[in-house]
């Protein structure tokens, strides 16, 4: 357990000292965001309908754009093989790094993207929401990056590789986080939304240690 | 099972086999098509045009038939360690991603006359569409990865994992459709189907099925002899 909690805190260092995590990615977004009332108009009363679809869709994004980080550089400078050397079996290997990209990008992402809704004249109600939905579905965000990290670790030009299998897991998490972004409107409050969005987190911590593992000793052997 | 996983005796079993199972296919395609085409009355509400329905249905019925033999397949080459079960896999991809493309293309052609639009974000066609992508990014691994073994393990992953979450995407692509659409534009069921409809779908349902096993293993022989072949350079060039 303490080689988990150590490589999890030496990943959070790594990214942070590199300066490489949530502040680029926030970045990112906010440029996004920047241009979306170029594209569709400065019409508030547009942007405060979009405004939760528009969020969760560069969340998404952001989130795919860091997935290599999570394995790639280990794997170049050779720290990966030492770590499956180790004592530790790669599946928790595989989950710490994950959750050292939820610590250092997603989670940050997912507390500061609600608040550039105030760009896009998020309804006030709206905003509790949508916090609390991206708050949960980013741990589902993070491990499945890692997974789409994993499988792709290996190739030179796996990007648009990682992004082709990594969206359409994404699916669910968007549908149940919109949802609860705009419960005021639909049959049921935003509740069982966030419940289903737990889920979906505690589903993915189930599947990611072992599939991002299997994916990692191909490219390891 | 084992027995045949063993390619020399999967070929000799696969050419004994196909030609029944090709001949068996075109009948019954020949015999689904003459009683949708000819014998099927039209519906009377969507005239003519429900006759799509014989080469639709059976197509999206076999586009997540086809998943399930490839992830079936991943499972046994991550049980069994055998070669046979990845080709398996990796030859029904493309058949099922053509039979989802089937399917959505047709429905397309259905949906114009019908709800006056190529593309409308029904519960169905969103599904469909996400498991043509997921099709797209396992085809997309096996073209990416140069090296076989390389990519047949991470393909297994791919797979599995993807059949893990088609049934999330379907139950949650439902649910957000039921929150968005409250009347679906498409009313199936209603008064049942009638008999001179359903034979001849059930017979093209089959028909599509033995079509798959057809396309299937001769899509399986023809990547053993692409092994083979592509061993047999790497001889010659002195790789091995």
């Amino acid at each position: 357990m303490n080689a988990f909690l150590a490589l999890i805190a030496r990943d959070v260092k790594l990214t942070w000292r590199q300066g490489g995590g949530a502040g680029a990615a926030l970045g990112f977004m906010l440029t996004v965001i920047g241009l979306v009332p170029l594209a569709l108009g400065p019409d508030q009363n547009l942007l405060q309908r979009l405004a939760p679809g528009l969020l969760w869709l560069t969340l998404l994004l952001s989130v795919l754009l860091t997935a290599d980080r999570i394995f790639q550089q280990d794997y170049e400078d050779g720290s990966l093989d030492i770590l499956a050397m180790g004592d530790q079996p790669l599946e928790l290997v595989a989950l710490a790094k994950a959750l050292a990209h939820w610590l250092t990008t997603s989670l940050p992402l997912a507390v500061l993207a609600p608040l550039l809704g105030f760009l896009l004249n998020i309804a006030p109600g709206g905003l509790w929401p949508l916090a609390a939905g991206m708050m949960l579905g980013s741990l589902a965000l993070s491990l499945i990056a890692g997974l789409g990290g994993a499988v792709t670790v290996g190739l030179r030009r796996g990007g648009l590789l990682a992004a082709l299998l990594i969206l359409p897991l994404y699916v669910p998490i968007l549908i149940f986080g919109i949802s609860a972004a705009t419960a005021m409107t639909g049959p049921s409050g935003a509740g069982s939304s966030l419940i289903v969005l737990a889920a979906l987190a505690l589903a993915a911590l189930a599947v990611q240690p072992f599939a991002a593992a299997a994916a990692l000793r191909a490219y390891l052997r | 099972m084992q027995n045949f996983a063993n390619p020399t005796r999967f070929l000799a079993l696969a050419n004994a086999l196909l030609p029944w199972v090709w001949a068996a296919a075109l009948i019954l395609l020949g015999l689904g098509l003459y009683g949708a085409l000819i014998t099927a009355p039209a519906d009377y509400q969507q005239g003519e045009t429900v006759r799509i329905m014989y080469v639709h249905v059976p197509a999206a019925w076999l586009s997540l038939f086809a998943y399930g033999v490839m992830a079936f397949a991943s499972a046994i080459a991550i049980i069994f360690r055998h070669p046979l079960a990845d080709a398996a896999a990796k030859v029904a991809a493309p058949i099922g991603a053509a039979f989802c493309f089937i399917a959505l293309a047709t429905g397309s052609l259905w949906g114009k006359p019908m709800w006056g639009a190529w593309w409308v974000w029904d519960a169905r066609l969103t599904s469909m569409f996400v498991l043509m992508l997921f099709y797209l990014g396992y085809i997309a691994v096996w073209q990416a990865v140069e090296e076989w073994d390389l990519a047949a393990s991470i393909a297994r992953v791919v797979a599995l994992v993807g059949a893990i979450n088609i049934p999330i995407v379907k139950f949650s692509v439902d649910w957000w459709n039921t929150l968005h659409q409250p009347s679906s534009v498409f009313k199936m069921g209603g008064p049942a189907i009638s008999n001179d409809m359903l034979w001849p779908l059930l017979v093209m349902g089959l028909a599509f099925n033995i079509l798959f096993v057809a396309l299937h293993l001769t899509a399986l022989r023809s990547e053993i002899a692409a092994r083979k072949l592509h061993r047999l350079h790497m001889h010659d060039v002195g790789a091995l």
